[in-house]
């Protein structure tokens, strides 16, 4: 059973994100998409500064199994990108919501409110 | 409905993470797939891989039979429990299968085909034998009253651990060279493997095979999935049927030369279309230089033309990502080339295709 912290908002395609006071999001993958690919060995992470459209392909995360896209969870853009995640992917099995990718500033941020809450993303990863 | 093994419980028991494997119900990774890998490199794991059939063959015409059937020549199985590697080939020089046949004696003989492709192979076989006028009957050994399974051990351990949980058996295959097999009372157990390490593949009756299975465990064998038995094999340079090779593909293009015996007068099929296309392309190594994962179906661009990977993944052992891939001829071992990812041309090198086995990078 994952762990699905009741804190942070979700995205249907298993990424967390996490609003800040000074309205940045940090966004990683769950602890249930680790989980489903195993072992990473390889993360792609986006250009500070790039702006992204909500469900664009932004960085691609890699196990020994599989390459996954990982998708802007709303528009905005990148502030910052957790390069110690991308040195040690490893990290990301071990703790899915400390090892964040990246950070960005939300063209709106009452997008976050579309977002997926703990209940919601629990049951969609139930079943998935 | 997906088909299972008759470990399916034992594996969901250990908390394996289960996938649709061309059909079957089998266990990827039970944790760590890396910590797997690293068993079998360094200590002992096993694998149920009862998703394999076995195929016996009896009659007088076994070996005729074989002769016409399979690439490889049956005429160097000479000591009884011999085991010899082959593709099956289609009129066209494809690749319908490739297996492995052990020597029991000249009216015995048992061959192990892969999972996805047993039925056709069967077809093949039964129809080949009748068009042929042999007197061989081709009993598979899968399903039904007389079903086997197989549990693969593997590492530089495996053969002390198994020797431990059947000790019944160590004088039949306690010396067995590299590549054969021995019978010892209801267990088949064979020195053949799919990981490049030293080990023993065991068939057993079906219900017998949990009760095997937990005493292995017991005695500190590491349950492995087929996701570490897929690097295994990709760093041992071992080819994985529908990825590196298939109907479409020579194996001459699929670094089975060697498994290939054109020299003599022997007719087999397959072989008129072998020696009138020959070799069309080198079947290689690359280790990538740049940061990323190589990934069967990539491009690579070489100065002699393109060429593509036919299975890539993290290698463990090197730490790095390796790949076999299908080149143009005239691409040579330390060339510098290109691979596509996602739309990035990363760099990688050409190298032998085989990266690690017995433990040790070999690269």
């Amino acid at each position: 059973m994952s762990n699905v912290p009741d804190n942070l908002r979700y995205a249907a395609s298993h990424e967390w994100l996490l609003l800040d006071a000074d309205g940045i999001i940090t966004v990683g993958i769950t602890d249930h998409a680790q989980e489903a690919l195993g072992d990473l060995v390889f993360i792609e992470l986006p250009d500070v500064g790039g702006h992204y459209a909500a469900d664009k392909e932004i960085a691609v995360v890699e196990s020994v199994k599989a390459a996954a896209d990982v998708y802007a969870p709303i528009a905005g853009i990148v502030t910052e990108v957790n390069q110690a995640a991308a040195d040690a992917p490893e990290t990301v099995n071990q703790d899915a919501y400390a090892a964040w990718l990246f950070k960005m500033k939300p063209d709106n941020v009452a997008d976050i409110n579309k977002m997926l809450d703990a209940t919601a993303y629990r049951g969609l990863a139930d079943v998935a | 409905m997906l088909r299972k093994t008759v470990l399916n419980a034992a594996h969901r028991a250990l908390g394996a993470r289960m996938v649709d494997f061309g059909g079957w119900d089998m266990p990827v990774n039970y944790g760590s797939q890396i910590e797997e890998h690293h068993a079998v490199r360094n200590d002992c794991g096993m694998f149920d891989v009862s998703h394999m059939c076995p195929v016996d063959l009896a009659g007088p015409d076994c070996r005729p039979f074989l002769s016409r059937l399979v690439a490889n020549d049956v005429a160097k199985l000479t000591v009884p429990g011999k085991a010899l590697y082959s593709a099956m080939l289609n009129d066209a020089g494809g690749v319908i299968d490739d297996l492995i046949i052990y020597f029991l004696t000249d009216t015995r003989f048992r061959i192990v085909i892969n999972a996805g492709t047993a039925d056709k192979d069967l077809a093949w076989m039964h129809a080949k034998a009748a068009e042929w006028k042999m007197d061989v009957t081709i009993t598979q050994r899968r399903e039904g009253e007389n079903s086997l399974a197989i549990i693969a051990v593997q590492g530089p351990n495996a053969r002390a651990r198994v020797w431990d949980v059947l000790p019944q058996t160590k004088t039949a295959i306690a010396d067995l060279k590299p590549f054969f097999a021995a019978e010892s009372g209801q267990y088949f157990i064979a020195s053949t493997g799919y990981t490049g390490e030293d080990g023993y593949e065991i068939m057993l009756p079906a219900a017998e095979a949990e009760s095997l299975w937990n005493r292995l465990k017991d005695a500190g064998v590491a349950p492995c999935g087929l996701g570490a038995r897929d690097t295994l094999r990709l760093e041992a340079g071992m080819n994985l049927y529908g990825q590196d090779m298939d109907e479409t593909v020579s194996p001459l293009d699929a670094g089975l030369a060697w498994t290939v015996a054109m020299k003599d007068e022997r007719d087999f099929v397959g072989k008129p279309a072998l020696t009138a296309a020959g070799q069309q392309k080198a079947f290689l190594g690359l280790i990538l230089l740049d940061k990323g994962v190589l990934r069967g179906h990539q491009q690579v661009i070489t100065k002699h033309g393109n060429g593509e990977i036919t299975s890539g993944s993290f290698s463990p052992t090197l730490q790095q990502s390796i790949a076999l891939a299908r080149l143009p001829l005239g691409v040579q071992i330390g060339d510098e080339v290109e691979v596509d990812i996602r739309g990035k041309a990363l760099k990688a090198k050409v190298t032998k295709p085989v990266f690690a086995r017995n433990g040790k990078a070999v690269i």
